[in-house]
């Protein structure tokens, strides 16, 4: 014999979610129950009214605000404004807590903290520390939109900023992007090499006084690098102290032989 | 890493483009005021757009769609309910008559649109999940966060209520639509 019928049933078959042979069964059972067959007619009747009402509320024009190619537009753009603010954000906060913890060394530097070859010196760090691990968007300009990012550059800091070519010491250039510093832009160039090691080369154009200056070592607990300045430009080559310790020495050396001979 | 985005974002549009009209018909109806439905599914699709990765897969959009939509309705909802607001009773009713050569029709519309306004909330959900938008019982469980067997109970006692008032609404014809001169 046929199960007994469930109120559950009784709505699934009339949504039309039974399978055949118990609709089958369903629909006989209502044929020798009148009083539950025109319960059941009464909510396929409320329900076609219902369909019907809110089929014309789905007819009326879809506003503009709704336009989902313009949404998505809207939302790119938003994603790459706040992406910009918070890179300007995750500097100027890193720039503090390296600043205030105190447990910076810039041995060698000249000038005052914040200023100078050691301003740089810090700034390439903090950059070093904020996109170096970014897997999403390291540089903002990749190495095939190098002309871009060159011509940005030189927009912003005013100064054609080289990036110099350091795959004969197994640095591939990445690309680039501007960041912000208490000195205004400066440009900031990544390499990675076969491992995934990155490192972060900063170039600002200098104040008077701080023009020329002799290559510097800077070192924290996790990053270290070479900072110089050459006519006018500041540069801060930075990487994992792993790096800091063997190679980033003569890569900062021929980094600055080739913008100098560039000059 | 940005072609894939671009990629990923025209998927969405093409995706969730079609889907927009039933959106806009659960929040006009859930809320009953066409203006604040725009509104939400507009804030809805901002949202998908930005948690388009969070989607479990391309066939689950609509339900995913659904989902987000319901929370903000909900909390519209109750910060209206809080800050004691009337809901513009009129106002989806005017949207039907805007139509003038359907006027009957369009009262009855409005009559029953009316009726289901009158219900709790969570029962007008789940009737309009089920009965309008075609939603299976466990994708408008997971709509609403809440168990199959309350999705059932819900809906049953939905339309029975909803059957109660249309057959007193035929007794003492269309009083909720008559306006204030």
């Amino acid at each position: 014999m046929t199960r007994p019928v469930a109120e559950e049933e009784l709505h699934a078959y009339l949504d039309g979610f039974l399978d055949e042979a118990r609709r089958q069964e369903i629909a006989a059972y209502l044929a020798r129950n009148p009083a539950e067959e025109a319960r059941i007619a009464g909510y396929a009747r409320q329900r076609d009214a219902l369909r019907a009402a809110c089929g014309a509320l789905a007819e009326t024009p879809i506003p503009p605000a709704l336009n989902i190619g313009r949404m998505i537009a809207a939302a790119h753009d938003r994603r790459r404004r706040r992406l910009r603010y918070a890179t300007a954000a995750m500097i100027a906060l890193g720039m503090l807590s390296l600043g205030g913890a105190g447990g910076w060394m810039a041995r060698g530097a000249m000038g005052t903290p914040h200023g100078g070859v050691a301003g740089l010196s810090h700034v390439a760090a903090v950059s070093y520390t904020v996109f170096a691990p970014d897997h999403l968007h390291p540089v903002e300009f990749r190495a095939d939109q190098r002309r871009a990012l060159m011509d940005w550059i030189a927009t912003r800091t005013g100064t054609r900023i080289m990036a110099p070519d350091l795959r004969a010491s197994g640095y591939r250039f990445m690309g680039g992007r501007l960041v912000a510093t208490e000195h205004g832009p400066a440009a900031l160039f990544m390499y990675d090499d076969d491992r995934g090691t990155r490192l972060v080369l900063l170039g600002q154009p200098m104040r008077r006084e701080d023009r020329n200056a002799p290559m510097a070592r800077f070192q924290d607990a996790r990053v270290g690098g070479y900072s110089w300045a050459m006519d006018g430009i500041g540069y801060s080559l930075a990487g994992p102290v792993s790096v800091a310790a063997g190679l980033l020495h003569p890569l900062a050396n021929e980094a600055r032989r080739q913008i100098a001979d560039r000059m | 890493m940005q072609r894939v985005n671009r990629d990923a974002m025209t998927d969405a549009a093409i995706l969730i483009e079609p889907l927009i009209p039933a959106l806009r018909r659960y929040a006009m109806a859930l809320l009953h005021h066409r203006a604040t439905a725009d509104d939400l599914v507009q804030d809805a699709l901002e949202r998908a757009i930005s948690r388009w990765h969070q989607r479990r897969s391309d066939l689950d959009t609509r339900a995913w769609l659904f989902t987000i939509l319901h929370h903000l309705a909900v909390n519209r909802m109750r910060q209206a309910a809080r800050r004691g607001a009337h809901s513009a009773i009129e106002d989806v009713a005017q949207v039907l008559l805007a139509e003038a050569p359907r006027q009957e029709e369009a009262m009855a519309e409005a009559d029953i649109l009316h009726a289901v306004q009158a219900l709790p909330e969570e029962f007008r959900a789940v009737l309009l999940l089920v009965s309008v938008e075609g939603l299976s019982y466990a994708e408008t469980a997971r709509v609403l966060g809440v168990p199959l067997g309350t999705i059932m109970s819900r809906l049953s006692r939905a339309r029975e209520r909803l059957s109660r008032k249309m057959e007193a609404g035929h007794r003492a014809p269309a009083i909720a639509l008559r306006r204030v001169k």
